[in-house]
C-alpha cells in the first residue's frame, strides 16, 4: 500500500474455508447471549446447542476435506513442503488452510462435542448447572483457539490462538465455585501459563528482529535467501529457543511440565479430559507448523533440543507416574508421557524437512493426537463417575471395588487403559506404532528404543489402577461412599470412546491412510 | 559532556532487563497480584522490543502487533484479576505459598 493510499483495502476473506472456526464462535456467542437475556432453558439444551456447533464445525471440516482440489483450490501450492496437497493462503496470508488444518478442526471439534456432554452430567451433580452455558461457550471458544493456533501462518495470529485457547482454560479450571483445590489449580496454571505466553512472545520478537516479519512464508522466504540485511543468527536461535520453550509449556513437556499435575488434578476432571485433549492437539499442531513450516532453516539447531526434551519427558512422565497415588496425578503424568510420543513423531518431522522425499512424521503424530484425544476424554469420564459428588474420590481407594458395583464401567475404563498402554489391537497401540515408524523411517533408532521401554515403564501405572478395579478388597472405609452413577451423556461418551479405541485398533487401515494426506 | 547516540541496541537491552526483572519477579514474589504485575512487566517488555525492532528495520508490522499484544494483556488482566478475586475472597491475604492442596 502506498502512503498516499486514503482507503484502507483489506485482505480478502474466504469466508467458507474460515466457516468451522465461525461455527465454534457463533455458537459460543449465542449461548452466552442466550444466557444473558432468555430465561433458563430446559434442562440439557446448553448442551446439545453447544454440541450441535462442534459436530456442526466437525461436518464442515469433512466436507471441505472432500472439497479439496476442485476449482475452489486456486490458491498456489506451498513453496515450503513441496506437497501435492494445495495449501491455501487465507486473510492476506496470515492463515493456511490445507487437510492439516481440517484434521485437528476434527480433533477439537470431536473434543469438546465429547466433553461437553461429560459436563453435562458433571454440572448436575455438583450442582452447578447454573453455569451450563457459559461453561460450554468456553469450550467452544477454546477450541477456537485451538484451531486457530493449527491454521495460523504467521506467529502473532498463533500467539491469539494460543491465547483464547489458555484464557478460556484458566476459567474452565476454576469453574468449579466451591472446590479450592479448583481456584488453586486456576491460579497456578495462570501464573504458570501467563508466564509461558510471555516467553513465547518474547520469541516472536526476535524471530520478528531476525526475519524482518512474523509471516511463516515471508520469514522463511527471509531465512531461506540470507539476505536480510539485519539478519542476526543469535537473535534468531534465541527467538526459536523462547518458542520451544513456550508451546513446549502448552505442550506439558518436561521440564516444562510442572504446572500439569497440579493443574489436572485440581480442575474439574472433565475438563481436565479438555485440557489433555484439545489444548495438547492445538499446542502440537503449533509445534509442528513453526518447526516444520516456519523455521525448518534452523533445524539442525533445534533438533538436539526436541531429541532431549521428548526423552526427558518420556522418561519422567512414566516414571513419574509410577509414585502417585491419586489417579488424576497419575494420568497427568501418563499424559506427559504421551506427549514424550508426540514428540518423537516431532523430531521424526523435523527430520523429514531435511531431505525431499516426504516422512511419516507429520501424519503419525496428528494420527496420534486424535486418537488420543478421544481415549483420554473417554478415560476422565469415567474418573468423572468415579469421582463422585463433590468431585473427590479420585484417589486409587475410590477404584477399589469398581468391578463388583459397576462391571460394564469397569470393563469400559480397562479398555480405555489398556488402549493407553498400548497393547495391540487398540487405538493406542497404532498411535503408538505410527511415531514409533515414524522415527525409525528417520532413523532415530535410539529415540524409538527409549519411546519403546517407557512404554513398557508406563503400563505398570495403568496395570494399578486396573488392579485397584479388579482385584482390591473395599474395606470398612468403603462402605460409607456414595455408589458410583452412571449418568446418560457419560455413558454415551464412555461407549464412544471404547467403541473407537477397539475398532480403530482392529481396523486402523482407513484412518492411517487418511491421515497420509495431513502434511 | 559525552554525547552518545542511543541506538536501538539501547532499547532491545531495555527490554530484556526489563523481561529478566519480570520473570525474576514472578519467581521470587509470593503475592498473587504482585506476581501477576511482573507477567504484564514481561509483556510490556515485549512491546518495546517489537516497537524498536519495528522502527529499526522501517517496517510497520511490529507496531501493529503491539496492539494485538495490548489487547490479549488486558483480557489477561480480566481473567486474572477474577480468579485471584475469587480465591483472595475466600482466604484473605493468602500467598502462592499458601495455596499447597495439590501436590504428590
Amino acid at each position: 500500500m502506498t502512503p498516499t493510499a486514503d482507503v484502507f483495502v483489506g485482505p480478502p476473506i474466504q469466508w467458507s474455508s474460515l466457516s468451522p472456526m465461525l461455527i465454534l464462535l457463533g455458537v459460543a456467542v449465542v449461548l452466552l447471549v442466550a444466557a444473558a437475556l432468555t430465561p433458563r432453558w430446559p434442562r440439557r439444551t446448553y448442551a446439545l446447542v453447544a454440541v450441535g456447533g462442534a459436530l456442526a464445525a466437525v461436518v464442515v471440516a469433512v466436507c471441505l476435506w472432500h472439497g479439496r482440489g476442485l476449482s475452489a483450490w486456486s490458491g498456489s501450492a506451498d513453496p515450503t513442503t513441496g506437497s501435492s496437497d494445495p495449501v491455501r493462503f487465507l486473510v492476506g496470508g496470515a492463515m493456511r488452510f490445507d487437510a492439516f488444518a481440517l484434521w485437528l478442526t476434527v480433533i477439537v471439534g470431536l473434543a469438546v462435542a465429547l466433553s461437553v456432554l461429560v459436563t453435562d452430567d458433571y454440572l448436575e451433580r455438583e450442582g452447578l448447572s447454573r453455569l451450563a452455558p457459559e461453561i460450554y461457550a468456553l469450550y467452544l471458544t477454546a477450541g477456537l483457539g485451538a484451531v486457530v493456533m493449527g491454521m495460523a501462518n504467521d506467529l502473532i495470529v498463533l500467539f491469539l490462538g494460543l491465547e483464547i485457547l489458555s484464557l478460556s482454560l484458566y476459567v474452565l479450571a476454576a469453574s468449579h465455585r466451591r472446590r479450592t483445590q479448583s481456584q488453586e489449580s486456576a491460579l497456578k496454571y495462570f501464573i504458570l501459563g501467563g508466564v509461558a505466553s510471555a516467553v513465547f512472545l518474547y520469541g516472536v520478537a526476535l524471530i520478528y528482529g531476525a526475519s524482518g516479519s512474523t509471516n511463516y512464508t515471508r520469514a522463511l522466504a527471509a531465512f531461506v535467501q540470507n539476505i536480510s540485511p539485519h539478519r542476526s543468527e543469535a537473535m534468531a536461535l534465541a527467538g526459536v529457543g523462547l518458542l520451544l520453550v513456550g508451546l513446549g509449556f502448552k505442550a506439558a513437556a518436561v521440564p516444562f511440565h510442572m504446572w500439569a499435575p497440579d493443574v489436572y488434578q485440581g480442575a474439574p476432571t472433565p475438563v481436565t479430559g479438555f485440557m489433555a485433549s484439545a489444548a495438547k492437539a492445538g499446542a502440537f499442531a503449533a509445534m509442528l507448523r513453526v518447526l516444520v513450516v516456519a523455521l525448518p532453516t534452523w533445524s539442525a539447531d533445534y533438533r538436539p533440543i526436541v531429541w532431549v526434551m521428548a526423552v526427558l519427558t518420556l522418561v519422567v512422565g512414566s516414571v513419574m507416574a509410577v509414585a502417585q497415588t491419586n489417579v488424576k496425578r497419575m494420568l497427568a503424568f501418563s499424559s506427559i508421557s504421551h506427549a514424550g510420543f508426540l514428540l518423537v513423531g516431532v523430531e521424526a518431522a523435523i527430520h523429514d524437512t531435511t531431505h525431499a522425499h516426504p516422512g511419516d512424521g507429520v501424519p503419525s503424530t496428528m494420527l496420534y493426537l486424535l486418537l488420543y484425544a478421544v481415549l483420554v476424554i473417554g478415560t476422565f469420564a469415567v474418573v468423572t463417575l468415579v469421582g463422585r459428588t463433590g468431585d473427590g474420590a479420585t484417589d486409587l481407594a475410590g477404584f477399589r471395588g469398581l468391578a463388583r458395583q459397576r462391571p460394564v464401567l469397569a470393563v469400559a475404563m480397562t479398555v480405555l487403559l489398556v488402549a493407553q498402554a498400548g497393547v495391540p489391537l487398540t487405538s493406542g497401540f497404532v498411535a503408538k506404532f505410527g511415531v514409533i515408524t515414524a522415527a525409525v523411517g528417520e532413523h532415530s533408532y535410539a529415540l524409538a528404543i527409549i519411546a519403546m521401554v517407557a512404554a513398557v515403564i508406563a503400563a505398570y501405572l495403568y496395570l494399578r489402577i486396573m488392579i485397584s478395579m479388579w482385584v482390591a478388597e473395599p474395606d470398612a472405609a468403603d462402605a460409607g461412599r456414595e455408589p458410583v452413577g452412571t449418568p446418560l451423556l457419560t455413558s454415551i461418551v464412555i461407549a464412544i470412546a471404547v467403541a473407537v479405541t477397539v475398532v480403530v485398533g482392529v481396523a486402523p487401515g482407513w484412518l492411517i491412510s487418511l491421515a497420509q494426506h495431513v502434511r | 559532556m559525552i554525547a552518545v547516540a542511543v541506538t536501538s541496541t539501547w532499547y532491545l537491552v531495555l527490554a530484556a532487563v526489563l523481561f529478566g526483572i519480570g520473570l525474576a519477579g514472578v519467581m521470587i514474589r509470593r503475592n498473587p497480584l504482585i506476581m501477576f504485575m511482573c507477567i504484564e512487566l514481561m509483556l510490556n517488555a515485549v512491546n518495546l522490543s517489537f516497537v524498536t525492532l519495528a522502527n529499526h528495520l522501517g517496517d510497520i508490522g511490529g507496531q501493529t502487533t503491539v496492539l494485538f499484544v495490548m489487547v490479549v494483556a488486558a483480557a489477561e488482566v480480566v481473567v486474572g484479576l477474577g480468579i485471584i478475586v475469587a480465591i483472595l475472597r475466600r482466604r484473605p491475604g493468602a500467598t502462592a505459598d499458601d495455596l499447597s492442596e495439590l501436590k504428590g
